[in-house]
C-alpha cells in the first residue's frame, strides 16, 4: 500500500456524552478512499454511535468530522445534503420503509435527487437489487415478506442507489447464518471493488474482519485503541482485544480467514 | 472534471463505432439516455460495435447500464463488441453489471380494470365473512375462559384487572365528563331553540333526561372508550406480538387470553357502567345550566322536573347497554391486537381497524337495543 492515501473520512477529538456517560472521548480515525475498514468494539463501546456521529444522524458533543476534505461542523445544510449523497448507509436491519415494495424504496433516492427519463429509475433500481443478489422477484414485494437476509440485501440495494462513494454498514452479518453471512461478506468485497466502494464496516463478526477487512480499527475505553491489518490488530496487548481475538470463536474464524486465502 | 456526457459516432467506417466523452453518471443520466435512444434507432441490424473510451470521465452503474443498453442488441454478446481503452476498473464494472441485464425489466404494474374491481369487491366480502367468524371464534374463546376462571379451573389475574381499571376507567373520568357535559349543553340549546317557539322551553328537561339516560350517555362513553382503550389495547398487544412476547407466553405453558384479554375485558365492564353513569350525569348537568342560564328554568325547578317526569327505567335502559359495548370494545380491541403481524406498520393498521371496528359494532348494537326497547315497550 502506497503512503499518501487520500483520506476520505478523518475524525478528530471526538467526544460524545450522554448525560453523565461518555462514549468517546479524543477519538481519533481515518478511513482512506477504496480501503474496507472494520470497526469492532464491545457492546455499548459506541460503534454505532461513531457511525451516527460520521454520517450526521448524531452531533458530536466535541470535535471535528472531516469527509472528502470539508469540515463538517461548519456545513451548511444544503452543503451537507450534497455530502450525503456520497454516502450509503445500511441499517442493522434494512430499515427499509415497510410500506413500499422494494423496487419502490430503492426507487426512493433516484428520484428524490435526480430527474431522470422514464423507466431509467426502474431499470437503475432493478440493476441495484440484482447486484445486491436478490431475485428479480424479489422487487414486487414488500419488506415485511422478506426474510431477515433478504431485508438487508435489499438495505444494501437501497444504499447503492446513488453510486455511493462510501459505504457504511451498520453489523450487515449479524442475525444470518453463517453461511448466508459469507455469502453477504463475498457480496461487500466484490461490490467493494467492482464499485471502488470505500466501506466502513460495523460489526461483531470476526468472520467479516477476517475475510473482507483491509484495517481493523477497534474501540475500547471510548477511543480507538488501535487501527491496522487484522494480523497486527491480533498480537495487540490490550486485554479486550486479547479475549476477543484468543477466544475458541476467533481461532475458527482466524482458520477460515487463511483457508479463504488474502485476496491477492 | 468534465460535466458533459455524449456519444460521438464518427461516420464512414465499416464498423460502426461510439467514442464516449464525458462523465456517464447518474446525473448525466437524461442526457446520456436521449442520445442512447437516437443511437440505437439508426445503428445497424448485425449490432457489433466500437467503443472508444478515451474521452470517458467518471463511469458508475448508471452509465454502465445506459452503455450495456446499447451494447446489448439482438442476439450480440458482450464478447462480440470491440472496447478500447477502457479503464480496467471500469470493465468490471461494465462486466458485472452488464451480467444482470437480461433479469432487469421490473415486473409489470397491474392495472386497474372491471375484473380487478370485482375481485377487490370479492375479497373484501369474503374479508368481512372471515373476519365475523374470527370476531365469534374468539369471542367463544373469551367467554370459555371466562367460565373456567368462574368455576375456578383459571386464576382471575387481580393485579393486572386492577392496573387496566385504573387506564381505561380512572384516567378517562375528566375527558367522559367534559364531553358529555358539553354535548348536554348543546343538546339543551338546541331544545330551547325549537321548543321556545310553541312556549315548551320546560320540555328541554326531559329532552335532556331522556336522551342522556338511554342513549347518549352510554354511546358518547362507548364511542370515547372505543378510540381510548380499545385502540390501547391492540397497540399493546399487537407490539408484544409483532416482538414474539405472545409465542413466550404461549411456549412457557399460559393462556394469552387468560394473561391478557380478561384483564382488559373485565376492566371495560367494569369502568364502562361506572363511566356511564359519570357521563349521564355530567350531561344533565350541562342541560342544566344551560336551562338556568338562558332558559329561566333555575337548578331547583330542573331537579323537581326530572323527578317528576323521568322515571328510573331510562336509566336503567341506558345502563344495560354498558356492559354489551364493553365486551364489544374489549373483544374487538383485544382481537385485532392478536391479529397483528410482523412490523410496525401492521400495528398502526390493525389499530385503526379495531377503533372503526369497535364504534360501527356499538352503533349498530346501539340501533338495535332502541328497536328492542321500542318493540317491549320500554
Amino acid at each position: 500500500m502506497n503512503e499518501a492515501r487520500e483520506s476520505v473520512i478523518r475524525v478528530r477529538g471526538l467526544r460524545n456524552v450522554f448525560g453523565k456517560q461518555v462514549v468517546h472521548d479524543g477519538l481519533d480515525l481515518d478511513v482512506y478512499r477504496g480501503e474496507v475498514l472494520g470497526v469492532i468494539g464491545g457492546s455499548g463501546a459506541g460503534k454505532s454511535v461513531l457511525l451516527r456521529s460520521i454520517v450526521g444522524l448524531q452531533e458530536p458533543t466535541d470535535g471535528r468530522v472531516t469527509l472528502f476534505g470539508q469540515d463538517t461542523t461548519r456545513l451548511r445544510p444544503e452543503d451537507r445534503q450534497i455530502i450525503d449523497r456520497r454516502f450509503g448507509l445500511m441499517f442493522q436491519d434494512g430499515a427499509l420503509f415497510s410500506s413500499l415494495t422494494v423496487l419502490e424504496n430503492v426507487k426512493v433516492p433516484l428520484i428524490e435527487n435526480f430527474r431522470l427519463p422514464a423507466g431509467l429509475a426502474d431499470e437503475i433500481a432493478m440493476l441495484k437489487i440484482r447486484l445486491a443478489g436478490l431475485p428479480s422477484d424479489a422487487a414486487a414485494k414488500y419488506p415485511a415478506q422478506l426474510s431477515g437476509g433478504m431485508r438487508k440485501r435489499a438495505g444494501l440495494a437501497r444504499a447503492l442507489a446513488l453510486d455511493p462513494e462510501v459505504l457504511f454498514l451498520d453489523e450487515p452479518t449479524s442475525g444470518l447464518d453463517p453461511v448466508g453471512a459469507a455469502a453477504f461478506d463475498a457480496l461487500i468485497g466484490t461490490l467493494g471493488d467492482a464499485l471502488n466502494l470505500t466501506v466502513f464496516l460495523v460489526t461483531h463478526d470476526l468472520d467479516s474482519l477476517y475475510a473482507i477487512c483491509d484495517r481493523v480499527a477497534v474501540i475500547s475505553d471510548r477511543r480507538v485503541v488501535v487501527v491496522d491489518r487484522i494480523a497486527v490488530v491480533e498480537r495487540h496487548p490490550d486485554p479486550w482485544i486479547r479475549q476477543c481475538f484468543q477466544g475458541p470463536r476467533a481461532r475458527s474464524a482466524q482458520s477460515h480467514g487463511s483457508a479463504q486465502g488474502t485476496p491477492a | 472534471m468534465v460535466d458533459a456526457a455524449f456519444i460521438d459516432v464518427p461516420d464512414g467506417t465499416a464498423r460502426p463505432s461510439i467514442r464516449m466523452d464525458g462523465d456517464w453518471t447518474l446525473a448525466n443520466a437524461g442526457r446520456l439516455c436521449a442520445q442512447i435512444e437516437r443511437l440505437a434507432a439508426i445503428r445497424s441490424a448485425d449490432g457489433a460495435l466500437t467503443v472508444d473510451a478515451a474521452g470517458l470521465g467518471a463511469f458508475d452503474t448508471t452509465g454502465a447500464l445506459l452503455l450495456g443498453r446499447l451494447l446489448r442488441h439482438g442476439s450480440t454478446r458482450f464478447a462480440d463488441h470491440r472496447i478500447d481503452n477502457m479503464s480496467k476498473a471500469d470493465l468490471a464494472l461494465l462486466d458485472l453489471v452488464f451480467a444482470r441485464l437480461d433479469t432487469l425489466a421490473p415486473p409489470a404494474a397491474k392495472h386497474a380494470n372491471f375484473v380487478r374491481m370485482v375481485e377487490r369487491v370479492g375479497v373484501w366480502i369474503a374479508g368481512l365473512w372471515q373476519r365475523t367468524r374470527e370476531l365469534l371464534g374468539f369471542v367463544g374463546a373469551v367467554l370459555a375462559t371466562l367460565a373456567k376462571v368462574v368455576v375456578r379451573r383459571r386464576k382471575l389475574r387481580v393485579t393486572a384487572t386492577v392496573f387496566h381499571m385504573e387506564q381505561t376507567g380512572l384516567d378517562a373520568v375528566p375527558i367522559v365528563a367534559l364531553l358529555t357535559f358539553l354535548v348536554g349543553a348543546v343538546v339543551a340549546f338546541l331544545g330551547a331553540t325549537v321548543l321556545r317557539d310553541f312556549g315548551a322551553s320546560i320540555y328541554t328537561v326531559e329532552l335532556v333526561s331522556y336522551s342522556f339516560l338511554r342513549e347518549f350517555g352510554v354511546l358518547l362513553t362507548a364511542i370515547l372508550l372505543a378510540g381510548r382503550s380499545g385502540s390501547a389495547f391492540t397497540a399493546q398487544i399487537g407490539s408484544m406480538k409483532s416482538r414474539e412476547e405472545l409465542d413466550a407466553i404461549a411456549a412457557l405453558g399460559l393462556d394469552p387470553i387468560e394473561l391478557l384479554v380478561l384483564p382488559r375485558l373485565l376492566a371495560l365492564l367494569v369502568m364502562l357502567p361506572a363511566l356511564t353513569v359519570i357521563g349521564m350525569f355530567a350531561g344533565l348537568v350541562g342541560g342544566g345550566i344551560v336551562g338556568s342560564m338562558s332558559l329561566d328554568i333555575t337548578p331547583s325547578m330542573f331537579v323537581a322536573r326530572l323527578h317528576e317526569t323521568t322515571s328510573l327505567r331510562h336509566f336503567w335502559v341506558g345502563m344495560s347497554k354498558a356492559p354489551v359495548f364493553a365486551f364489544l370494545i374489549a373483544a374487538v380491541g383485544c382481537l385485532e391486537g392478536f391479529k397483528v403481524q410482523g412490523s410496525a406498520e401492521s400495528v398502526g393498521r390493525h389499530t385503526t381497524a379495531s377503533v372503526v371496528q369497535a364504534i360501527f359494532l356499538v352503533i349498530v348494537f346501539d340501533a338495535l337495543f332502541a328497536m328492542f326497547f321500542m318493540e317491549i315497550h320500554l
